[in-house]
């Protein structure tokens, strides 16, 4: 009664052969799997790891046990699938048979390496919401009674806003960033480098009338070790960010904050 | 002041679960929040269009909250409870601007005030918006202040954790849960004085859907099993426009419809030519002639029906498929950026082709369910709305233990109508949150010996040792398929005696073939097999009290069509379905219940439907002979 997607010349039937780096846990070695796969170049990745999740058999025919990975929403707007196919962080659930598959037939994925390994294709990535609770990434309302509206905003400002706010903590511009280091001790993570994600959501807030009330409080973080300054201009993150957010105007606007903080501060002592 | 220690527990992270943990931690109740993913990840960030709230500009037209609520109403089929609709149709303008005030970017006009859109089941535009990704900008915004709550030691989240069952003190008071740690798979209880379930819808139970992966419906069918009642599990709502896909179906807004989409095929059969060749003369837009007053807005339940007959009972679908055209190429791509950003970048990420240039091809998907757990409520004297902070309100007969959101069966009736998804999300946690903290602040959180929390402990322990070494041959992913299948073709747009006789019998042998599970992993560490295993076997369970409900309803109501009842039966059927488990033969027992229909009685709901022109007959809806159907 639900359709079934088209079985048409331009989505030819295909078996492909998935290699996947797997770890059992955080402590264990890594080790490559190889699974072969009948699908559809319209189909997606995540639809070739449920079939694996459904039928444990690698290449030569022995079995082994599910892989793990993390997914929700397969539409690309929950950020929980990127990994890093074929060399190249992304969502799987957006990157579609016909458009990654190799010579041979063949796709490679492993899991993120700036992120502790939880299992597999998983990985742990507190310390981008760690990151959030730094850089204060909210608006501080008074609360959930009836206070009226908020403040008005033009469309322009709506729009710039908007596009930074469809963040959805992927990782992605973090696995790509060179001077984002795998860190898996949570003491050190108010020191290491915030990254792109946070320092937009900085932006974001500063941006928002009522939550610039916390303007000064997040550039002071971003000011300090593991800030804005550690960013080396690679640009990498606006390349792999899977929403096309401005991730180094961002980075570019903070920064002049950053600097402007520094010397208030210098002059006013505070 | 509170003089005992309270703390509550809210399960789930969407929408409603972060309103419920928003209001108790403002209120002073120290929080323990629980989720199987991390919260900003939940399955709220996929809805789209909107949300809706009475408005200044509609309210000079002659719209008022009054309005949205009958709407609602009506929109429902007259099966929802009118006091809570009531209630949250007047709380809805409020919820709006404290969105505002949270920083959620709404759609602006040129002078800055919040944009709106036109949605399904209204002449009014009401909905208000952030693009097309409305749902992920308003979960965001409460996940930003839960985040703070947390730095302020307000709110202790329990991410990657999974809710096994509810704890139930010998007096038949909630007193927290069991719940596992996916990573270690450590089975743990939890002590609560109330305890919120918020966790969301059961698409997984249909197979595909437009639902998460992680929408099991697990979670109700476990609180179902341990005594909390099912309500109106049958009404289960087919979205009209979704893109079919191999993993899930992928949604395509409502909002396409509000700002001008149109539906149609070619009035020829077997016309086989591009769609941008086929003069407007020769395309039947058959939801416009047929409902010529809402047109491509009518609700959901008409919508799905109308394309179904039309593709599969009368094959007028696009190229003889399944499939219909949702045309917004005549809107321009730059108002189409704007306006549907986020749905028009899904169709081209997934379908390949270009919306402004090519019409976007479509059909109905399982989307949401208006069942869920029943709870009850306290009324104003007049019936106009409930009375804030009473302890009961969204309660479940499980005194302690509420359900908030789309696992609420409240407010929706028979069939939602778009954009009211979020809105009673927030509404559950914001009005109901005080409820909760009001339970919670008379309830001690040590006062249960702690006999009842080991016991919880050692019984889920016992079921995953036994799912462990499961030596049967069952495959879980392929009860899972079977299950899909089967409540597709048989409870979802039609559905008749016979057909749901069938499921019946399916589901039971399902049920029996999911204690013979075998899994491929039976490891303690991250075991994403048990964990899915698990879920499986309860989805069965819940399937067959939504199958039952089915069965029992001899009558068609909103989503609820049956060939063999075509038509509405006030008489008999103006009430609630409560689906009760019985523990001691493991089935369904079926009862009904009185809706509250005080303030608005009930009428025909036609939407304006006129006949048919010559050439496009409707003949009735049939119903599909084999799972795999169409």
């Amino acid at each position: 009664m639900i359709a079934s997607p088209n079985t048409t010349s331009a989505n030819p039937v295909r078996t492909i052969t998935v290699t996947i780096k797997r770890q059992n846990g955080p402590a264990e070695q890594p080790r490559w799997e190889s699974f072969q796969v009948e699908t559809q170049d319209n189909a997606n990745l995540t639809s070739v790891l449920q079939s694996i999740a459904a039928h444990p058999v690698t290449t030569d025919g022995s079995a082994t046990t599910p892989v793990v990975y993390d997914s929700g929403c397969l539409e690309e707007v929950c950020g929980s699938c990127a990994m890093v196919i074929n060399g190249r962080v992304r969502p799987a659930c957006s990157a579609l048979i016909g458009q990654i598959v190799g010579e041979n037939n063949t796709i490679t994925i492993e899991p993120m390496g700036k992120f502790p390994v939880v299992r597999d294709l998983s990985v742990d990535r507190e310390r981008m919401f760690a990151a959030l609770r730094r850089v204060k990434a909210w608006v501080p309302i008074d609360g959930t009674y009836d206070l009226g509206a908020g403040p008005r905003e033009t469309p322009d400002r709506q729009e710039t806003r908007y596009v930074m706010s469809t963040c959805m903590s992927c990782g992605c511009c973090l696995e790509a960033c060179p001077q984002y280091q795998k860190e898996a001790d949570p003491q050190a993570w108010d020191t290491s480098f915030v990254g792109a994600a946070a320092i937009n959501q900085a932006r974001l807030f500063n941006m928002h009338a009522t939550g610039a009330t916390e303007k000064e409080a997040r550039l002071e973080v971003l000011t300090g070790e593991g800030g804005v300054n550690d960013c080396g201009n690679a640009q990498n993150c606006v390349k792999v960010c899977p929403k096309e957010i401005p991730l180094t105007e961002s980075i570019a606007a903070i920064g002049r904050d950053v600097t402007v903080h520094a010397v208030k501060k210098f002059f006013t002592g505070r | 002041m509170a003089t005992k220690q309270s703390r509550v527990i809210v399960v789930g992270g969407g929408l409603a679960g972060l309103g419920a943990a928003v209001k108790s931690a403002e209120l002073g109740v120290q929080v323990d929040l629980f989720s199987i993913v991390p919260v900003k990840r939940s399955h709220s960030v996929c809805a789209q269009g909107g949300i809706n709230a009475c408005n200044e500009i509609a309210r000079q037209q002659g719209y008022s909250e009054y309005e949205h609520f009958d709407e609602s109403i009506y929109g429902g089929d007259f099966l929802a409870n009118q006091p809570p609709v009531y209630e949250m149709a007047h709380w809805a303008p409020r919820i709006i601007d404290l969105l505002d005030r949270m920083g959620v970017p709404f759609n602006r006009t040129k002078e800055g005030q919040r944009d709106l859109r036109l949605f399904g089941g209204s002449l009014y535009k009401r909905t208000h918006f952030a693009g097309a990704t409305t749902g992920q900008q308003l979960i965001y915004a409460f996940d930003e202040q839960v985040r703070r709550f947390e730095t302020e030691g307000k709110v202790t989240k329990y991410e990657h954790w999974e809710f096994l069952r509810p704890l139930i003190a010998a007096d038949g008071t909630c007193c927290g849960i069991v719940a596992q740690d996916l990573r270690t798979m450590q089975v743990r209880a939890f002590r609560a004085s109330a305890v919120v379930m918020a966790t969301g819808g059961c698409g997984l139970v249909f197979g595909k859907s437009t639902n998460s992966v992680m929408c099991t419906g697990g979670a109700a069918s476990r609180c179902y099993q341990h005594g909390a009642w099912y309500g109106n599990g049958e009404f289960i709502q087919v979205h009209p426009t979704a893109i079919p896909g191999h993993d899930k179906l992928r949604l395509m807004s409502e909002s396409a419809r509000g700002e001008g989409g149109r539906v149609w095929v070619p009035r020829r059969k077997g016309d086989h030519r591009d769609p941008r060749q086929i003069p407007d003369a020769e395309r039947w837009y058959f939801l416009e002639e047929k409902y010529p007053k809402y047109g491509n807005i009518v609700p959901r339940d008409i919508a799905t029906r109308e394309i179904f007959d039309v593709c599969v009972n009368q094959g007028m679908g696009v190229g003889g498929q399944n499939q219909v055209y949702l045309d917004l190429t005549h809107l321009g791509r730059e108002y189409m950026d704007r306006k549907l950003g986020g749905i028009v970048e899904t169709y081209r990420k997934f379908v390949g082709e270009e919306p402004s240039e090519v019409p976007m091809r479509i059909f109905p998907g399982m989307h949401y369910s208006m069942g869920g757990l029943w709870t009850t409520y306290t009324a104003k004297p007049d019936h106009r709305g409930m009375v804030y902070g009473a302890p009961n309100n969204m309660m479940t007969n499980i005194p302690g233990l509420y359900a908030f959101g789309e696992v609420n069966y409240q407010f929706h009736g028979a069939n939602r109508l778009g954009a009211n998804a979020l809105l009673s999300c927030i509404f559950d946690g914001i009005f109901s949150g005080a409820s909760v903290v009001a339970w919670a602040k008379d309830h001690a959180v040590d006062a249960v010996p702690q006999q009842v929390y080991d016991d919880g402990v050692a019984a889920e322990q016992a079921c995953m040792q036994s799912l462990a070494q499961g030596a049967g041959g069952e495959n879980p992913y392929q009860i899972g398929k079977e299950l899909g299948d089967e409540m597709t073709a048989a409870a979802t747009v039609v559905k008749s005696e016979a057909r749901l006789l069938q499921s019946r019998t399916k589901l039971a042998e399902l049920r029996d073939r999911s204690h013979r599970m075998r899994l491929s992993d039976s490891g303690m560490w991250t075991n994403q097999n048990m964990s899915y295993a698990r879920a499986v076997a309860d989805m069965v369970i819940l399937a067959q009290a939504i199958v039952e409900g089915s069965i029992e309803r001899k009558e068609s109501r909103g989503s609820h069509y049956r060939t063999d009842y075509p038509t509405r039966n006030d008489e008999r059927f103006l009430k609630s379905t409560l689906a009760a488990y019985d523990p001691a033969t493991g089935g369904c027992r079926i009862s009904f219940e009185d809706v509250d229909t005080a303030l608005v009685p009930p009428r025909v709901r036609t939407y304006g439907e006129v006949e048919a022109p010559a050439g496009a007959p409707t003949p009735k809806v049939a119903v599909p002979a084999s799972p795999n159907a169409g």
